[in-house]
C-alpha cells in the first residue's frame, strides 16, 4: 500500500477530482493548504504593493494499493498540468498499515468499497 | 439592616421623584391637549375669508407653498431610499457569486453609481425629459430647462437614483467573468443613451405615454402605456440589457459540463444576500411610494398609502409563491430562490402599483413569484445563458409580466374588471417596445464590443478570480 501525496493548484481541483474518479479511485481525502514557494502574487491594497509569501494550494491525500500508483499519478500529473510554475509536486511514500475502523479489517481489504475492489 | 434601609429609603425618594415629574408631564399633556382648541374657530375663519374673497389670500399661498415643500421632502426622502437600493444590489450579487469575484462585484457597484450620477446630470436628463419625438434635445451639465413645480434639482436627484438602478441590475448577470474596463464602457452607454431614450418615450413625455387628442397611442389604443415607477422602464430594461449581456459573454468556466448540463455555482455567502434583499425591499418603499412625486393633500396620502400597501403585499406574495414552488419542484425550501421570489414580487408591482387593488396586488406577486423560478430555469437549462444572480429573471421576465398584469387587474381600465382590453394592449405594446429597444441595444453593443476588444478576461484570470487579476485586491485576506 502507497501513499500519494500531491500538491495542485486551487483551480484544478475540479478536473484531478475528476480524472482520479475516472481512474478509478474514488476514495481520498483533500485539504486547502498553504506554502511558500516560487510563485508569488502580487497584490496591492490601498495603494501598497506586497508579495503573499503564503501560496494557496490543495492538498490531496490518496492511499493506493501498489498495483494502482501509476494510474493514479498519470491522473494527477495531466490533469492539474498548466506548464507554468507553480503546479505542484507529487510525493509517494509506503504506508505499513491500515485498518477499517467499523470492521476491523486490515491490509488492502480496508480499501475495497462494499467487499469488491 | 442599616444598608437595606439606605436603598429602600433611597429608593423610596426615586419613586417619589419620578412619580412627581409624572405628574407634572401629565398635566403639561393635558394643557398641550386643550391648546387646540381656540385654534380651531382661527382656521375656520381664515378658511372662510379665502373661500369669501376671489384674490388669494396670502395664508392660502403660504398653505400650498408648504404643501409643496412636504412634496419635495417626501420625494428627496424617497431619493435617499432608492439610493440604499445601491447596497443593497451590492450585497445580493456579492451573495451570489464567489468569494475570489467579490471585490470585483462590490467596485462595479460602486463605479455605477458614481459615474452613473455624473452622467445623468451631464446628459442623461437633458436625453429623458428635453423636447424631441425620439430623444429628448440634450442640455449640457444643466436642467434649467426642466419646468416643473418641484425644485428641478431635486427632480433631478429623483432621476439619477432610478437610472443607476437600471445600470447596476446588469452588472449581476454579468459577473465573475467580465473585463473591468468593459464594464465602464457599458455603464456609460447605459446612462447615456439607452435608459434615457426609452425613459424619453414614457416618462419624459414621448409616443408612449402622450395622451393628448389624435396622438399614436390614443388613436390606437384609447389610453397611453402606464408604468408607475418602472417595471418596465427602469427593471426590464435592466433585465434585458443584462440577458443580452450574458448570453454573448456565455457562460461561466465549469457552469455547464461536456453533454451541456447545467451545475450548480453556489454564491459564497446567502446572509449577505438576504441582506442585500430586505435592504432592496426597504429601498422599494421609496421606489413605488416615492414615484407619486407628492404626498400632501387627500389624494396624494390616500394614494402614497396605497402604493406602499400593494408594494409590501406583492413582496410578500412573490416570496411565499416561489418558496413553496420551490418546496414542490426541488423537494426543499430554498432561500435562495425565496429570496428572488421577493424580489419578482417587488419588480412586478411597480408597474401597477397605484392601479390595483392590494387583492390584485397579491395576484401579481404570487404570478412573478412563481414565473420567476420557471423562468430562472428556462434561461439557465434550455437557452443555457448563465446568470449568477438571476437578474433577467426578476428584472426582465418579471418586470415584463408586471408591466401587461396591470393592464388586466387595474381596477378601473383593467380587463378583468370589464374595461375592454385597449388597456392590456397598451401595456403589452409598451412593455414590448422598450424590451426590444433594451436588448436590441444591448445585443448590438456587447456584440460589437465582444467583437473588438473582447468581453470577457483570460481563463487563468477567470479561474484565480477577478479580484486578484483586474484589482489586486481581494475582499477577503
Amino acid at each position: 500500500m502507497k501513499k500519494i501525496e500531491a500538491i495542485i493548484r486551487k483551480t484544478k481541483f475540479d478536473d484531478v477530482k475528476d480524472a482520479l474518479i475516472a481512474a478509478d479511485i474514488e476514495w481520498f481525502s483533500y485539504s486547502e493548504v498553504r506554502g511558500i514557494g516560487k510563485d508569488r502574487q502580487e497584490r496591492i491594497y490601498r495603494g501598497v504593493i506586497y508579495d503573499t509569501s503564503s501560496i494557496e494550494r490543495i492538498s490531496l491525500s490518496i492511499i493506493v494499493r501498489d498495483k494502482n500508483v501509476e494510474k493514479a499519478v498519470k491522473a494527477i500529473s495531466d490533469s492539474a498540468r498548466t506548464g507554468e510554475i507553480g503546479d505542484g509536486r507529487i510525493f509517494i511514500s509506503p504506508v505499513e498499515d491500515a485498518i477499517s475502523i467499523r470492521t476491523g479489517k486490515r491490509g488492502d481489504a480496508t480499501l475495497f468499497i462494499n467487499d469488491s475492489e | 439592616m442599616k444598608s437595606y434601609f439606605k436603598t429602600t429609603h433611597s429608593r423610596l425618594v426615586l419613586f417619589s421623584l419620578i412619580a412627581i415629574v409624572g405628574i407634572f408631564s401629565v398635566s403639561r399633556i393635558q394643557a398641550q391637549d386643550s391648546l387646540p382648541e381656540p385654534v380651531m374657530p382661527v382656521l375656520e375663519e381664515s378658511v372662510t375669508i379665502i373661500e369669501s374673497s376671489l384674490e388669494p389670500a396670502s395664508d392660502f399661498n403660504n398653505i400650498m407653498d408648504l404643501a409643496l415643500s412636504l412634496d419635495t421632502v417626501w420625494m428627496l426622502l424617497a431619493a435617499m431610499l432608492v439610493f440604499f437600493m445601491q447596497p443593497g444590489f451590492a450585497m445580493v450579487e456579492a451573495g451570489f457569486t464567489r468569494t475570489k469575484n467579490t471585490a470585483n462585484i462590490l467596485m462595479k457597484n460602486v463605479v455605477d453609481f458614481t459615474l452613473g450620477s455624473l452622467l445623468f446630470f451631464g446628459f442623461g436628463f437633458g436625453f429623458m425629459f428635453g423636447e424631441g419625438s425620439f430623444i429628448g434635445a440634450p442640455s449640457l451639465f444643466s436642467v434649467s430647462f426642466f419646468e416643473s413645480e418641484l425644485p428641478v434639482e431635486g427632480f433631478l436627484v429623483f432621476q439619477t437614483v432610478f437610472c443607476a438602478t437600471a445600470a447596476t441590475i446588469v452588472s449581476g448577470a454579468m459577473a465573475e467573468r467580465t473585463k473591468f474596463p468593459i464594464y465602464i464602457i457599458y455603464t456609460i452607454l447605459i446612462s447615456l443613451f439607452i435608459y434615457p431614450v426609452s425613459g424619453h418615450w414614457t416618462w419624459g413625455g414621448g409616443f408612449l405615454m402622450n395622451e393628448e387628442e389624435g396622438s399614436f397611442m390614443m388613436n390606437t389604443f384609447g389610453i397611453g402605456f402606464h408604468d408607475f415607477a418602472g417595471s418596465t422602464i427602469v427593471h426590464s430594461v435592466g433585465g434585458w440589457i443584462a440577458l443580452a449581456g450574458a448570453m454573448i459573454l456565455g457562460p461561466r468556466i465549469g457552469k455547464y459540463d461536456k453533454n451541456g448540463r447545467s451545475k450548480a455555482i453556489p454564491g459564497h455567502n446567502l446572509t449577505l444576500a438576504a441582506l442585500g434583499v430586505f435592504i432592496l425591499w426597504f429601498g422599494w418603499f421609496g421606489f413605488n411610494p416615492g414615484s407619486q412625486l407628492a404626498a400632501s393633500g387627500e389624494e396624494n396620502r390616500v394614494a402614497i398609502s396605497h402604493v406602499f400597501l400593494t408594494t409590501n403585499l406583492a413582496a410578500c406574495a412573490g416570496g411565499l409563491a416561489a418558496l413553496f414552488t420551490a418546496w414542490m419542484k426541488y423537494k426543499k425550501p430554498l432561500l435562495s430562490l425565496t429570496l428572488n421570489g421577493v424580489l419578482a414580487g417587488l419588480v412586478g408591482i411597480t408597474a401597477g402599483c397605484d392601479l390595483v387593488s392590494p387583492i390584485g396586488a397579491i395576484f401579481i406577486g404570487l404570478i412573478c413569484g412563481v414565473l420567476m423560478i420557471f423562468a430562472v430555469e428556462f434561461i439557465d437549462r434550455v437557452l443555457k445563458i448563465d446568470d449568477p444572480v438571476g437578474a433577467s429573471s426578476v428584472h426582465g421576465v418579471c418586470g415584463f409580466m408586471g408591466t401587461i398584469l396591470t393592464g388586466l387587474l387595474a381596477t378601473e381600465d383593467g380587463l378583468f374588471y370589464g374595461a375592454g382590453s385597449g388597456f392590456f394592449l397598451a401595456q403589452l405594446f409598451g412593455a414590448v417596445v422598450v424590451g426590444i429597444w433594451a436588448f436590441g441595444m444591448g445585443f448590438i453593443i456587447f456584440k460589437i464590443l465582444d467583437k473588438t476588444v473582447g468581453l470577457r478576461v483570460e481563463r487563468r484570470v477567470e479561474e484565480e478570480g477577478l479580484d486578484i487579476y483586474e484589482h489586486g485586491e481581494a475582499a477577503y485576506n
